[in-house]
């Protein structure tokens, strides 16, 4: 495994910064569409919710890798030249937002609805009390699962392997086909992943509980 | 339009749906295997024998942080490399498992601990052994709290069971990518039907799971 490690040290790191990169890059993405999403959802306006709500259901219920397959084949043949990082970003910006969306709303419900009642009598508008009282509230109770969430991001990016993204993934399979060596290969790519999760995976656990006490 | 008619052909369709009946298949059976390793492995991460049970997490903690997709290319192409040839259902079968043992296996540690310290107590000094209350007592109580997280975890299951079109399992995915492959204008129609196929099943089996632990927490109360 080691051999595997040494010998191909640039490839993997290369496919370690993709995979790092493409997760960053749709965490950033779907907490900003997963936000708005949870917004409408919780919104009094009706048809709002409905879109709010439509969404998620359709989005969680349809595998990732149909999304981000539908980004690589169809989105070149229709509409532009997108290459593989991209559509498999994407994706994975998609599906991720639909489960932070359910987050976020599950956030925002668990402050207490006083809160904004609060918040409006005191003169405040829907927005600027969502914005000053609801979201610094909502945060602590948020962050536990959005870094699982994020961890889940790490994992799910293996997915550009499917559309050639360069990830990790993709690097151990390329590796893996020149070596033949592919149990000490993959090996070494489990390692890698586990050194992205593992750490940050300990650190929500302690999140957790150590605010599940205050 | 008349792509989306030509598309859905009965021989397409038909084929599609074995496709679908593949994926149900490859998901029953893995998650039926992984819930009796997984509750055991949830025991045996709760029950805290020394050594035994802080390994046990480990492991489950390592396979949690994998992803499934290295999972499977680990089953089904580095396995031969040490003289393990699986092919390709089971492989497929073997890896989700795996994964979804060690899920299992935490959602079942958690659904024991919220049941109260009380119950286990009560049992014990009713003159159970602990094996006896953990089996006739806690668990039952546990499972109930579970059904909803259980259910997810399988509706994961059957959308992870797409991973797999990897190693060419003949599933819904697969199936869906040989018929647009053939006819790049079935493209959009497929994804469509990929899109309908998979809510269909996953939305069933979330509604299921919400009238399960509907008709439970009413019988409590």
């Amino acid at each position: 495994m080691l051999n595997i490690l040494v010998n191909n040290f640039p490839e993997l790191m290369s496919g370690l910064g993709y995979t790092l990169m493409s997760s960053l890059i749709a965490l950033v993405g779907s907490l900003i569409i997963g936000t708005a999403f949870a917004l409408m959802e919780i919104s009094t306006h009706r048809w709002l919710s409905v879109i709010g709500n439509v969404y998620v259901e359709v989005v969680r219920n349809i595998p990732l890798l149909v999304i981000t397959m539908a980004f690589y084949v169809i989105v070149p043949q229709y509409i532009a030249q997108i290459d593989g990082f991209t559509a498999g970003t994407i994706g994975l910006t998609i599906y991720t937002s639909a489960f932070i969306a359910e987050t976020v709303r599950a956030g925002i419900q668990s402050v207490a609805v006083g809160q904004m009642e609060g918040a409006r009598s005191v003169g405040m508008t829907y927005t600027q009390a969502m914005i000053q009282i609801i979201f610094p509230q909502a945060f602590k109770i948020v962050i536990p699962p959005l870094g699982n969430q994020f961890i889940n991001l790490v994992k799910n990016s293996s997915i550009l392997a499917f559309v050639a993204g360069f990830d990790l993934m993709y690097q151990g399979k390329i590796i893996a086909n020149a070596t033949f060596n592919t149990f000490d290969t993959y090996l070494a790519v489990g390692v890698l992943y586990l050194i992205l999760t593992m750490p940050l995976s300990y650190f929500m656990r302690y999140l957790e509980k150590k605010w599940a006490v205050a | 339009m008349q792509n989306f008619i030509d598309a859905y052909s009965q021989v397409n369709l038909a084929y599609l749906l074995q496709g679908l009946g593949v994926t149900l298949e490859v998901s029953l059976v893995s998650i039926a295997f992984s819930f009796l390793i997984g509750t055991l492995l949830g025991v045996a991460r709760y029950v805290n024998i020394k050594i035994f049970s802080p390994i046990v997490g480990f492991i489950i903690d390592l396979i949690r942080n994998l992803p499934l997709l290295l999972i499977l290319f680990f089953t089904y192409f580095a396995l031969p490399n040490i003289g393990l040839r699986l092919p390709v259902i089971p492989a497929s079968i073997v890896a989700m498992t795996v994964f979804e043992s060690a899920m299992l296996a935490e959602i079942v540690r958690s659904g024991i601990n919220a049941v109260p310290v009380g119950q286990m107590e009560a049992s014990r000094s009713n003159g159970l052994t602990y094996t006896q209350a953990m089996v006739h007592i806690i668990l039952p109580q546990a499972f109930k709290a579970m059904i909803p997280p259980i259910v997810s975890q399988f509706i994961s299951l059957v959308k992870d069971t797409s991973l797999a079109t990897i190693i060419l399992l003949p599933e819904l995915t697969y199936h869906s990518q040989i018929i647009y492959g053939q006819n790049s204008n079935y493209m959009i129609p497929m994804f469509v039907a990929l899109a309908v196929l998979y809510f269909v099943v996953n939305y069933a089996l979330s509604l299921i799971s919400r009238l399960i632990s509907r008709r439970l927490s009413s019988g409590v109360r």
